[in-house]
């Protein structure tokens, strides 16, 4: 593919003794949505947090937009800021409000003036749906609207790709479908996305791709609809076998 | 118990000696003690390893040695410490800028051996912050120093006050060291003035300086309470 935006290659990553991931090959094309799923253990998260050097590699190389991921420094705070990044447990700024949470990237990172970000920000809060939060503190929002608060924290940056590492895990039932209803809306509107998820509907409906890790290997990718209908490997069966049942 | 009422003038003068040399001790600590909290968790090796070096020694050192390097080893090295001798702050704490070194001696022990204890408060605040508060920072291209200066710092703070608190109020009391090496102007130098040199019963004027360290101590203990209280307040909100 030459229009990959992200690309690893043969990348391999320790915890000192435990290999978590093993000679990983993966590419994503701009506007492309990729879904990782996995066991537990498997590295999806490590992976994940590989992209933007929150973890660093053994071996391989992991390229985005051309270039190879910088060490640390100024290039590594750019490629960060074109990198959108969201986690399971929100990691919002807890001192600081939402609306401050949301601008806090614009104003220190891209220089924005505070008027711009300002407005920026409540259009973004209006597009996830908590615009009339946007002075609140984390502490004081539910768990969905955290992380959609979250999510446009990571927006106000004007990302190239985003990366969410179980955005839904840590919410309770009731509250997965709002989240899961705002990253659809970013999946149709052409952002590029590796979002690793337990969630199959968002699987099946969202992603261009899906990736099955077990073991820190890639075992399997294919389009949902494949992916679901006919898993290749014993492995993937067997763990469909098991979300699936639930 | 005359002496109260002969000497007053003396207590008051001890006491404000003592209340200047920890203000001074005080700030310098905790500006010091950010700085070498920053060193101690840079991302450079060697700026870690001279905060931490820095942290062994003066937490491992009696007050007192440091005191003695303070009032000796200065001199030898022929400094007396002028340079504290500030424009415009000597004017509002006149012994910083006497001809006698010993004040400013006593104080740069005092501070650089506070800012130890203020690094380690420090710390402990920052390490309560929990990790993705900067991982979330670092994933939006914040550097280092932003990070610090505007997600890590604040909420690191916050945590420290009551840690700190500790740290000023056992450096309120280690400010009594300082008569030792010639401070006679603080509330410990009453005793060596009034017990030595004009013989009065000790008991009466170490009853008198005791006085004088819990109208320090107390009320900042009282605060943190508060301010303990307040913030337990928050967290079960
Ligand atoms: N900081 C770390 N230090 C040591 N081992 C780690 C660390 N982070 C993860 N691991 C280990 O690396 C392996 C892969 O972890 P990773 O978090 O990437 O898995 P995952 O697929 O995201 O799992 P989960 O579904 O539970 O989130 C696991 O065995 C985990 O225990
Ligand atoms: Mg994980």
């Amino acid at each position: 593919m030459t229009d990959a935006l992200i690309t690893l290659d043969a990348v391999n990553k320790w915890f000192g003794k435990l290999h978590v991931l093993r000679d990983v090959n993966l590419s994503v094309a701009a506007g492309e949505v990729v879904v990782v799923i996995g066991p537990s253990g498997s590295g999806k998260s490590t992976l994940c947090r590989s992209i933007n050097r929150l973890e660093t590699i053994d071996s391989g190389t992991i390229t985005f937009d051309g270039r190879p991921l910088p060490a640390e420094g100024r290039a590594l705070a750019r490629l960060r800021a074109d990198v959108g990044m969201v986690f399971q447990s929100f990691n919002l700024f807890a001192h600081k409000t939402i609306l401050d949470n949301v601008t806090l990237g614009p104003t220190k990172v891209r220089r924005q003036s505070t008027a711009d970000a300002r407005a920026y920000g409540m259009e973004l809060l209006e597009r996830v749906g908590i615009a009339d939060q946007a002075g609140k503190h984390p502490a004081q929002l539910s768990g969905g609207q955290q992380q959609r608060a979250a999510i446009a924290r990571a927006l106000a940056m004007r990302p190239k790709a985003m990366l969410f590492d179980e955005p839904t895990s840590a919410l309770d039932p009731e509250m997965v479908g709002e989240v899961l209803e705002v990253m659809t809306g970013l999946a149709k509107g052409g952002m590029t996305m590796i979002v690793v998820t337990h969630e199959m509907g968002f699987a099946r409906h969202a992603a261009d791709r899906v990736v099955f890790m077990a073991d820190g290997q890639i075992v399997e990718q294919a389009p949902p609809a494949e992916f679901f209908a006919q898993p290749r490997t014993e492995r993937a069966r067997d763990f469909l076998g098991k979300v699936l049942s639930h | 118990m005359e002496v109260f009422s002969d000497k007053l003038d003396v207590f008051w003068n001890g006491f404000l000696g003592t209340v200047q040399m920890c203000l001074l001790a005080a700030v310098g600590a905790l500006i010091l003690g950010a700085l070498v909290a920053v060193l101690r968790i840079s991302p450079i090796p060697p700026l870690r390893a001279v905060g931490t070096a820095y942290v062994t020694v003066f937490r491992n050192v009696p007050l007192t040695v440091v005191m003695f390097f303070a009032a000796f080893a200065l001199p030898l090295l022929g400094s007396d410490a002028s340079f504290l001798k500030i424009p415009g702050l000597r004017d509002v704490i006149k012994p910083l800028g006497t001809d006698l070194p010993y004040f400013r001696f006593a104080t740069i022990a005092l501070t650089l051996y506070t800012t130890a204890f203020v690094c380690e408060a420090l710390r402990s605040g920052i390490g309560a912050v929990p990790l993705g508060q900067a991982e979330a920072a670092r994933s939006l291209g914040l550097s280092f120093t932003q990070n610090l200066r505007h997600v890590v710092l604040p909420q690191a703070w916050k945590l420290a006050i009551v840690p700190l608190g500790s740290v000023i109020i056992a450096m309120v009391k280690n400010s009594a060291l300082a008569a030792a090496f010639g401070v006679i102007v603080t509330l410990m130098g009453v005793v060596d003035e009034l017990v030595s040199q004009q013989y009065y019963d000790a008991v009466p004027v170490f009853l008198g300086v005791a006085v004088g360290f819990l109208i320090l101590t107390i009320p900042l203990g009282l605060l943190l309470d508060m301010v303990e209280r307040s913030q337990k307040k928050v967290a079960t909100r």
